[in-house]
């Protein structure tokens, strides 16, 4: 890819926009092998609690290296866990997508995203706001950061068998 | 009133001597109702720990049963439990959760009440007379006390001192808990919180149930070294014994090596704590604090669980808040070293998000069971819900008997108080 180095770039936007919905469309595939792929080793997976943004000395719903997220998976995967097995199932919408930074081939991008999940014929509805670092790799990215900040991130939740 | 009294007065048939549990425990609206005036109206409710207000005029909401109070730290240093609703037309005079503030002011007509909840002020009193007495118009006060940093409020001004409710042991087996300080005193770093779709019970009898841990839990043991899968596999071991500790209270130990953090510190490390071993030496500390404060990190090697609202859980709290019949509001409190070790603190942190609250490895399928026992409940109205248990070859300990790991004795101890407290 070339430099970049615009946030008012529509190409990059529109690039950017399409990695963002691929990966919104695995989350809701369930196709997790898939979305470890998109992933640098040292990236972290984090839902913080609250507005801090000091993750590792902060408690976090999730803060993920990369052999957490793999756990994770394994335990999505493998059948053992209850709340896994079915899991809900999700549909999200992902949009609002603001560039934040150009640095290099390093682009931070913020969006909002809806999931809806299904499960024991009950919906529930969660609002987020996301923020990717990506890299820039090959003809797409890597995600070297997601940060997921549920609206109600420091209130009352559900147990989440799925994936922000 | 008195309807319900005599609607429930056959408590055997709720919960037998046999230690068999009716369904309607978990689903009827009306006992519910009794158990909210019977129970959380007449016992001392866990409301807070003494870190989560360091400062003069710190705050934070929490409830007791049903009642939302505010519990705040006033200019004397003292805490004051205040229900959360103003003397004059009843709007909440606190929406935010935690905090600092030097008064609370009522949104709606302005009246400001102090730290200690005395009434301060209001707009143009004169139309009340001259005969308006302030002093009786404060903010609701519930007696409040605590042992080792626990905060705990009532509405019974009868009740019996926070320490003869907990008892000795209780007392005891708190003190052991915050040893997993590692020489340093025992903070709140944070809390995940979780709504489920069930009865309040069915929380209670979970924090001693070992039973349920390598079935429900199995993908979280898939998760760990072998060291720490070790560790988990105290149903194996058979060496854990859950015991009653009168008045509710039961403890559930796993792990006996590790009931007393003090002790048994030469024994060897687990691997998972290699690399925080490392740090804290690359740090200064010398060998004996590494020792006591990577044995700390850990957690204690029981569960303590208090009658009715809090459990004291290998390394942090367990806080059940019952909303209505068949939905219970769960807190997992997170705690460290005050003072101690950042790298320490870092590793508490990641291993409680690793099982608890609502992305962690094991909170989710216990929210999930805990469902499944409510949705359950829908079928076969007449039969009985266990909690027997063990009983077959129960030993008196200090205050109440003693069965094995895999005992329902906790549970027992909570619903023998369940049915001393509704059948007054």
């Amino acid at each position: 890819m070339n430099m970049m180095t615009k946030t008012n770039d529509l190409a990059l936007l529109q690039k950017v926009s399409a990695f963002l919905w691929a990966e919104a469309d695995l989350l809701d595939g369930k196709d997790y092998d898939a979305w470890l792929s998109l992933w640098l080793t040292e990236g972290f997976y984090t839902l913080p609690i609250g507005e801090g943004d000091d993750f590792d000395n902060q408690l976090n719903l999730c803060h993920d290296n990369d052999r957490m997220r793999r756990d994770r998976i394994q335990r999505f995967q493998q059948g053992f866990s209850i709340s896994s097995a079915p899991p809900a199932r999700t549909v999200r919408t992902v949009s609002r997508f603001v560039i934040d930074s150009v640095e290099g081939d390093t682009v931070t991008v913020s969006s909002a995203e809806h999931v809806i999940e299904d499960k024991f014929g009950r919906q529930r509805i969660w609002g987020a706001n996301m923020k990717h670092t990506l890299v820039a790799s090959g003809d797409g990215f890597k995600i070297r950061a997601k940060v997921v900040r549920l609206l109600n991130s420091d209130g009352m939740l559900n147990s989440f068998s799925y994936l922000f | 009133m008195l309807q319900a009294q005599e609607k429930f007065s056959d408590l055997d048939a709720l919960y037998s001597p046999d230690a068999k549990v009716a369904t309607s425990m978990y689903e009827n609206a009306d006992l519910f109702n009794e158990e909210m005036e019977r129970i959380f109206k007449r016992t001392w409710v866990w409301v807070a720990h003494d870190t989560e207000l360091n400062d003069k005029g710190s705050f934070k909401l929490s409830n007791v049963g049903l009642e939302p109070v505010i519990v705040v730290r006033d200019r004397k240093g003292d805490v004051n439990v205040l229900v959360n609703r103003c003397r004059h037309r009843a709007a909440t005079v606190c929406e935010v959760k935690k905090g600092k503030t030097s008064s609370f002011q009522c949104p709606y007509h302005g009246w400001g009440y102090g730290l200690d909840g005395s009434l301060r002020g209001l707009p143009y009193p004169e139309q009340y007379g001259e005969e308006f007495d302030k002093g009786a118009h404060g903010l609701k006060r519930l007696r409040t006390e605590s042992y080792n940093g626990m905060i705990f409020a009532t509405f019974n001004d009868e009740i019996e001192p926070l320490t003869d409710f907990l008892g000795p042991e209780v007392c005891r087996y708190i003190d052991l808990f915050m040893k997993q300080g590692g020489g340093f005193p025992v903070k709140v770093l944070g809390e995940h919180q979780f709504s489920v779709p069930m009865n309040w019970k069915v929380q209670l009898e979970n924090t001693t149930d070992a039973y349920h841990f390598p079935v429900v839990h199995k993908s979280f043991m898939q998760s760990l070294d072998g060291d720490a899968e070790e560790a988990f596999k105290f149903l194996d071991t058979g060496k854990g014994y859950v015991e009653d500790l009168g008045n509710g209270h039961s403890v559930m130990v796993m792990i006996p090596e590790r009931i007393d953090l003090d002790e048994n510190l030469d024994d060897p490390i687990e691997e998972r704590y290699l690399p925080l071993v490392q740090e804290l030496r690359e740090e200064g500390y010398p060998e004996d604090q590494v020792k006591k404060i990577v044995r700390a990190v850990g957690g204690a090697g029981f569960n303590l669980n208090l009658f009715p609202n809090v459990s004291f859980s290998l390394a942090f709290f367990r806080v059940l808040t019952p909303v209505n019949v068949e939905q219970t509001d769960i807190r997992h409190i997170a705690l460290g070293m005050e003072g101690g070790p950042a790298a320490a603190n870092r590793m508490r942190m990641r291993l409680h998000e690793h099982f608890q609250g609502p992305m962690g490895f094991g909170s989710p399928d216990d929210a999930e069971v805990w469902e499944r026992v409510q949705r359950g409940t829908k079928g076969g109205e007449d039969l009985p819900i266990l909690v027997n248990r063990g009983l077959i070859d129960e030993t008196p300990g200090a205050l109440g008997p003693r069965g094995h790991i895999s005992a329902e004795t906790g549970m027992r101890a909570a619903y023998k108080m369940w049915k001393r407290m509704m059948s007054r």
